[in-house]
């Protein structure tokens, strides 16, 4: 579980003769959600719950591209993104099974309306 | 009261060209938050539970008053299950578990993860310094403490970043963190000191301080391989200014991980005040904030002690005191805790020194987020705390107190090795890469300097030109591990690789993870911290203890007797057996046991003979004679001399040991009793020696000889020769010989 990265490849198979061969992409170098929820668990394990959220949280966004990741981060930033905005983020989150991420967002809408920090 | 200011006498005028009265000092002024600890606009603590469990009251805030930092708090950073236990707890009591080594770390963070900011705030502000140190001991993460290294420099210059990329790593830190004088040249800075970190050792992290969404993407490229500056703020219109939210930030901290890319957070007490918004609120509360903010966002560590706002915190009464609270605090959310002790707070060595030992000697996971491992001028955070000039500083307090700071020796050849091999792969990864091409004199000034000023060749073009290419052309770390492969570094090749790979693991994501230099991970959860009391908890091994105290300046017996030989001359010729004189012109110089044999050298940097050639000329002068004899049976300069003195004809004796101490004596004085007495060796030079020879003379003749005046010194001429005058005796002892006579000695100038 450990020894697969996102992309599904087996790190033994990310040899330095694999990268000469530019067989090896950042996919390959980058967590699979099943490691993240078994570091989770582990967090958890020491007393840490915030710290396993943000690693189920994680594990939803290994699904994203770089690009959509960057964009979701953007968009929770002071006045960039209006009420409704926030909750057709939430939306199509959900509709990805990122459910966690999709909480944040509902969560950043009520806070943000109320606080003002919505773009209008 | 600044220098110029005139005063009415010297010692005041003195004292106030005194470094520390750089520093500004601030009157306690609360409205504006130029408070450390229990502003009296600090909320009283207070936690009410709704009906269905959720938050209704947070330190004496409405839900319906929450702003957008207390909302998160309430919502994601309290233990609600042990909530109504803890913020029962007394403030006394909490901090009697701190400090006690008897209760647990497990049950101090079970009931600090129940408590609002206010209410840990107000308990940990108890705390005295000594008993800041006692929590600090039991609660940090990680029981092997760590150290991290700024490199940076004036000209983002590749070559010279690498170098001291590889120096830093050499001296034992393992992390690295580097930042930009010019923004667009972020990707070459972080290419470049990942190489020399890999060149340096494996397993040394490296991340590039920059904007956040800039940082995230240089993540993602897998050209750093951790993130640090995801800056937290204490009231919500500093972080509105900051362009963030609490969310943004859990997004961005969740997005790192997503990638299996270790972060932390940045916090620090003052930087509310420094920016006017601190709403009356003491530093400490308002960190609290930050600190629970870090632990409900789900980060696994933080970087606080003030920070970049350390000398607003510093400015105030017990400042320094919340600085190192604030690491406590970090540690009792079981969070790692980079302790600070980076920005430069003082223009005071002394006080500089004072605000990070008492974090040195408790241990912190991280003891600074930021020495300066480069020269102040090439630091582009500005000075750190600690600098290039301070790292054999920070050895030798490692070696006096038996403490582990993270640093160790680093041999001089071995360093100039590693900074060659850094150059030397930064210059053919970036000639394989198309980013750029170094000469040969940048080469050789690059890894000769010991700052930007010595590399000339260099130009600001270059690592600008590099990372537009390195942004363009869509540049990993995957294509830096290619062309280290292909220009024959494998060893660097894997290192990197080796890194990228930790990220599929996910092992280093966990709190307070760093590499040893075999690549295992050690963390709260590989190396948890044990410390319970005297005996327990993290101890050096043998070789690491042997790292901390073989510092480079200690010196053996044999080290310094190799240093004597190096003077040795053929002067000396053995007469015979020495006998009484009769001209009433003589005065006899006696020697020490080891002059002529082992001792050459004396400690004021003269040779013996040079000092002997002074008084013999001193002597010839008032129009005496000279005569050298050797006592075998004492090394005492006192009885040497009147040894000397009874064989005189004069009566007159003058006593030298080789360290170079010496004196007048008479033969009807008591040993202990003397003419004239030249005590301290070091001070010594050819004209007091030859004044020495001049009044033995006088003495002889029974004129008026004239004052020496005693050489004046404000060098710590103990700490300097202590440790040689402890062995130059040795050496001496070796040569006494009781049964041995005194021997006259011919002496060829």
């Amino acid at each position: 579980m450990s020894r697969v990265g996102a992309s599904g490849r087996d790190l033994s198979e990310v040899t330095l003769e694999a990268v000469r061969e530019n067989e090896v992409v950042m996919a390959d170098l980058s967590i699979h959600s099943d490691t993240l929820e078994h570091q989770a668990k582990v967090a958890q394990a020491h007393d840490n719950p915030q710290l396993a959220a943000n690693f189920r949280r994680a594990a939803e966004l290994t699904a994203l591209t770089d690009e959509e990741v960057l964009a979701l981060y953007e968009s929770l930033r002071p006045h960039r993104s209006t009420g409704e905005e926030l909750d057709a983020t939430a939306r199509s989150l959900e509709g990805r099974g990122a459910v966690l991420v999709a909480a944040l967002f509902r969560e950043a809408a009520e806070v943000y309306a109320r606080r003002g920090l919505l773009r209008h | 009261m600044n220098s110029e200011e005139s005063s009415p006498i010297g010692r005041f005028r003195f004292m106030n060209a005194q470094s520390v009265n750089l520093d500004g000092f601030a009157i306690e002024d609360a409205k504006l938050g130029l408070i450390a600890f229990n502003s009296p606009a600090d909320p009283q603590p207070s936690l009410v539970l709704g009906s269905d469990g959720e938050v209704i009251e947070m330190d004496s805030r409405a839900a319906s008053d929450f702003d957008m930092v207390d909302e998160f708090i309430a919502k994601h950073g309290l233990d609600l299950t042990v909530a109504v236990e803890a913020m029962a707890l007394s403030d006394l009591d909490f901090a009697r578990m701190v400090v006690d080594p008897n209760i647990s770390r497990t049950e101090v963070l079970r009931m600090a993860a129940g408590m609002t900011p206010a209410k840990l705030a107000r308990s940990l502000s108890r705390l005295r310094p000594i008993e800041l140190g006692m929590g600090m001991a039991k609660l940090r993460a990680r029981r092997t403490p760590s150290n991290q290294a700024h490199v940076t420099n004036r000209s983002d210059d590749p070559l010279l970043l690498a170098a001291d990329a590889a120096t830093a790593a050499a001296f034992g830190f393992r992390e690295i963190e580097t930042t930009v004088p010019v923004l667009a040249d972020a990707p070459s800075n972080a290419i470049a000191v990942s190489i020399g970190a890999a060149v340096g050792s494996r397993g040394v992290l490296v991340q590039c301080s920059v904007e956040e969404a800039l940082e995230l993407e240089m993540g993602m490229r897998g050209l750093v391989s951790y993130a640090e500056t995801i800056s937290l703020y204490g009231t919500e219109q500093v972080f509105i200014d900051g362009d963030d939210t609490p969310w943004s930030k859990t997004l961005l901290t969740s997005a790192y991980a997503s990638r299996g890319i270790k972060m932390r957070v940045t916090s620090g007490g003052g930087s509310e005040a420094l920016m006017g918004a601190a709403e009356g609120r003491s530093m400490f509360y308002l960190e609290a904030r930050c600190v629970a903010l870090a632990r409900a966002i789900g980060s696994q560590g933080v970087q606080n002690g003030g920070i970049d706002s350390a000398a607003v915190a510093g400015s105030v009464p017990g400042g320094v005191r919340s600085l190192m609270a604030e690491n406590v605090m970090v540690m009792a959310r079981n969070l790692e805790a980079c302790a600070g002790n980076d920005a430069l707070m003082s223009e005071s060595d002394v006080r500089r020194t004072s605000r990070t030992l008492p974090i040195l000697l408790a241990g912190a996971d991280f003891i600074t987020s930021g020495f300066g491992s480069i020269q102040r001028y090439d630091n582009m955070f500005g000075p750190s705390q600690w600098n290039a000039e301070d790292i054999d500083d920070f050895l030798v307090i490692q070696r006096d107190w038996g403490v582990d700071g993270g640093l160790r020796t680093a041999d001089e050849g071995n360093v100039a090795a590693l900074r060659r091999r850094a150059v030397d792969a930064v210059r053919a990864v970036y000639r394989h890469l198309g980013l750029a091409d170094f000469t040969d004199e940048w080469v050789e000034q690059a890894i000769d300097a010991a700052g930007s000023k010595d590399v000339l060749e260099s130009d600001l073009l270059t690592p600008l030109v590099a990372a537009r290419i390195i942004r363009e052309t869509g540049i990993t770390m995957i294509d830096v591990v290619r062309a280290l492969y292909e220009t024959g570094f494998e060893i660097e090749a894997s290192r990197i690789l080796e890194m990228l790979k930790a990220r599929v693991a996910g092992d280093y994501l966990q709190t307070a993870a760093i590499f040893d230099e075999s690549f295992n991970v050690l963390s709260l959860v590989t190396d948890p911290n044990d410390y319970a009391g005297p005996g327990s908890g993290y101890v050096p091994s043998p070789g690491r203890q042997t790292e901390i105290d073989a510092i480079r300046q200690q010196r053996s017996v044999a080290d310094l007797r190799a240093e004597q030989a190096v003077h040795r001359s053929d002067v000396f010729h053995l007469v015979g057996q020495a006998n009484p004189g009769s001209d009433p012109r003589e005065v006899v110089i006696g020697v020490s046991p080891a002059v002529g044999r082992d001792i050459w050298l004396t400690l004021s940097g003269l040779t013996v003979v040079e000092a002997l050639s002074e008084l013999l000329a001193g002597l010839e002068e008032e129009g005496c004679v000279g005569r050298v004899v050797r006592v075998n049976a004492t090394l005492d300069l006192g009885m040497i001399g009147l040894l000397a003195a009874r064989l005189s004809g004069s009566g007159i004796g003058i006593g030298l040991q080789g360290k170079g101490t010496a004196l007048i004596h008479r033969r009807d004085l008591s040993p202990l009793a003397n003419l004239e007495l030249y005590s301290v060796a070091p001070s010594l030079d050819a004209s007091l020696y030859r004044l020495l020879g001049i009044n033995a003379g006088r003495h002889a003749k029974g004129a008026t000889p004239e004052p020496a005046r005693n050489p004046y010194s404000d060098e710590a001429i103990e700490a300097r020769y202590h440790t040689k005058v402890v062995a130059l005796v040795d050496i001496e002892r070796e040569h006494v010989n009781p049964d041995s006579g005194i021997e006259e000695l011919r002496v060829e100038l």
